[in-house]
């Protein structure tokens, strides 16, 4: 077993304990501290596989911002032990049908449909996950994409301030 | 593989790292206290020691034998854990800053920092900056009191809105350098430092990071006459000092972070020569700065909340962008 493999396998159990106790927990502010953990494990694990920018981008900006504004919201409203909605009988079906295709899902990726070999995914080009290389990526060949996905975050931001100030106004 | 070697070498540049900041810590209360003093025409701690150079040590001393009290009806776990989860990311910030060129020594080719070479060192910081204000948050919502609560809720929209500023203004100097690396950002400055190429970028940076580690003017969240001091209204005995080594730490790391991204990190004269005098004048930068950092605190009085939140939103804000824009316009323009 290897150093990385070891530390696989630990983060790999923290991140999967840190979420099962964030569904369990009754406190909401709990169980957002629970998902920044979770959020921190997951960085790490984007460091083992090289990816230093997205580590870096996961903890700037989930764990650091929207995390932070979750639990602003959770103390400002002061909702920290609410009453959980009856849970519906068909839930709980739909999401043993829905991880089930996941892990087929996985498995298929994983190991290629019968009779064909797959997990096969070629050697990690040099440079790749590096600022450099990410930002040539986004910005020559997935240029429309970001654009237009800026568009829709900017129309987002401007439907919320929207909102707000009709509230004010009435 | 990873060389015991090499695990050696970062034990020791780690342990140096935290002793900056430690150290840094005992002794800047001393120097704020001795500044402030005389900007106010009173003396200052003079007692203990020549100079009250043993101030530090009796503060220390006082603050382990107090009684720590935990209120009643605090959430117990996280009252405990907020004070250590304040410390750790202050420590981690020293861990990209190269404090000097490479110099020889034992006959090994040795790089003074830690990690100055990742090529996310930038990010790196303001990563490190942002998780900085849940021990703060934590502390605030587990004390059950309600001015903790305030001073944790100002705490969160403060540093949010002002983490914007903090990275816009950090774009420039990424522009100018072609990287988010800190060893070649300081490379870069060796014959300019960029506070006179970024001048705007520079400002911003100086008063969003004042803002960042919530020093006045910008210390609302322990703002003593309307919030009893925040959320370390509950705190006593260590758990309180942990806040406070938070706090300066945190003063320490941002001056090293200024004095290394704008004012050329360890560049000064005959660097390139004699290697050892680079952590000289990084080291003269920094308490520059961290005198900067104090003498703002005796000169303005604290800003009223909404006009923080309005300065950070309508002006640092656009400023910054404009600066960005301007910038990497002139960059195209000149072919620099």
């Amino acid at each position: 077993m290897t150093v990385e493999f070891a530390i696989f396998l630990s983060l790999a159990a923290v991140a999967v304990g840190a979420s099962i106790a964030m569904l369990v927990s009754r406190n909401a502010v709990y169980s957002a501290l629970f998902l920044v953990i979770v959020l921190f494990a997951i960085a790490v694990l984007f460091l083992l596989l090289s990816a230093a920018f997205i580590a870096m981008v996961q903890v700037a900006i989930y764990a650091g911002a929207i995390m932070v504004l979750f639990l602003f919201v959770i103390m400002l409203l002061g909702t920290e032990n609410v009453e959980s909605e009856p849970s519906h009988p068909w839930q709980f079906a739909t999401a043993l049908v829905l991880s089930f295709g996941l892990i087929i899902q996985f498995l298929i990726v994983a190991n290629g449909l019968p009779g064909e070999s797959g997990g096969d995914f070629g050697e990690v080009a040099e440079g790749f996950g590096s600022p450099a290389g990410i930002g040539t990526l986004l910005f020559e060949e997935y240029l429309i994409p970001f654009e237009v996905t800026s568009l829709l975050l900017l129309a987002a931001m401007v439907g919320a301030i929207v909102l707000t100030r009709w509230e004010r106004s009435k | 593989m990873i060389s015991i070697a090499s695990l050696v070498e970062w034990s020791i540049k780690s342990l140096v790292l935290i002793t900056i900041i430690l150290g840094g810590f005992a002794y800047l209360t001393l120097f704020e206290r001795r500044t402030l003093a005389r900007m106010q025409t009173r003396i200052g701690p003079n007692r203990a020691g020549p100079a009250g150079l043993l101030q530090p040590v009796a503060d220390g001393i006082k603050l382990m034998f107090k009684e720590e009290l935990i209120p009643d009806r605090a959430d117990k776990v996280l009252f405990i854990l907020a004070p250590i989860i304040t410390v750790v990311p202050v420590l981690l910030l020293l861990a990209v800053i190269p404090l000097g060129p490479d110099i020889e020594l034992f006959g090994q080719e040795i790089s003074l920092g830690l990690a100055s070479e990742i090529d996310v060192g930038l990010l790196f910081i303001l990563a490190v900056a942002s998780i900085a204000v849940y021990g703060i948050v934590i502390a605030g919502w587990s004390s059950y009191s309600k001015y903790s609560l305030l001073g944790g809720l100002r705490a969160t929209a403060q540093m949010v809105s002002y983490e914007l500023a903090l990275g816009l203004a950090i774009v420039g100097p990424i522009l100018l350098a072609g990287s988010m690396s800190v060893a070649e950002i300081v490379a870069d400055q060796r014959s300019l430092w960029y506070v006179v190429l970024q001048p705007i970028g520079f400002l911003i940076f100086l008063i969003a990071s004042v803002a960042e580690i919530n020093r006045a003017p910008f210390d609302m969240p322990e703002a003593e006459q309307e919030l009893t001091g925040g959320y370390l209204t509950e705190y006593s005995g260590m758990k309180f000092a942990l806040f406070f080594m938070a706090e300066y730490g945190k003063m320490i790391a941002i001056s090293f972070v200024t004095a290394t991204v704008f004012l050329g990190g360890y560049w000064g004269p005959f660097v390139d020569r004699i290697g050892l005098l680079g952590p000289v004048y990084l080291f003269a930068k920094v308490v520059a700065l961290l005198f900067f950092i104090i003498w703002i605190r005796a000169t303005l009085p604290r800003l009223r909340y909404d006009r923080l939140m309005a300065f950070g939103w309508k002006v640092l804000l656009p400023v910054g962008l404009l600066n960005v824009v301007i910038t990497g316009g002139l960059i195209v323009v000149l072919d620099l």
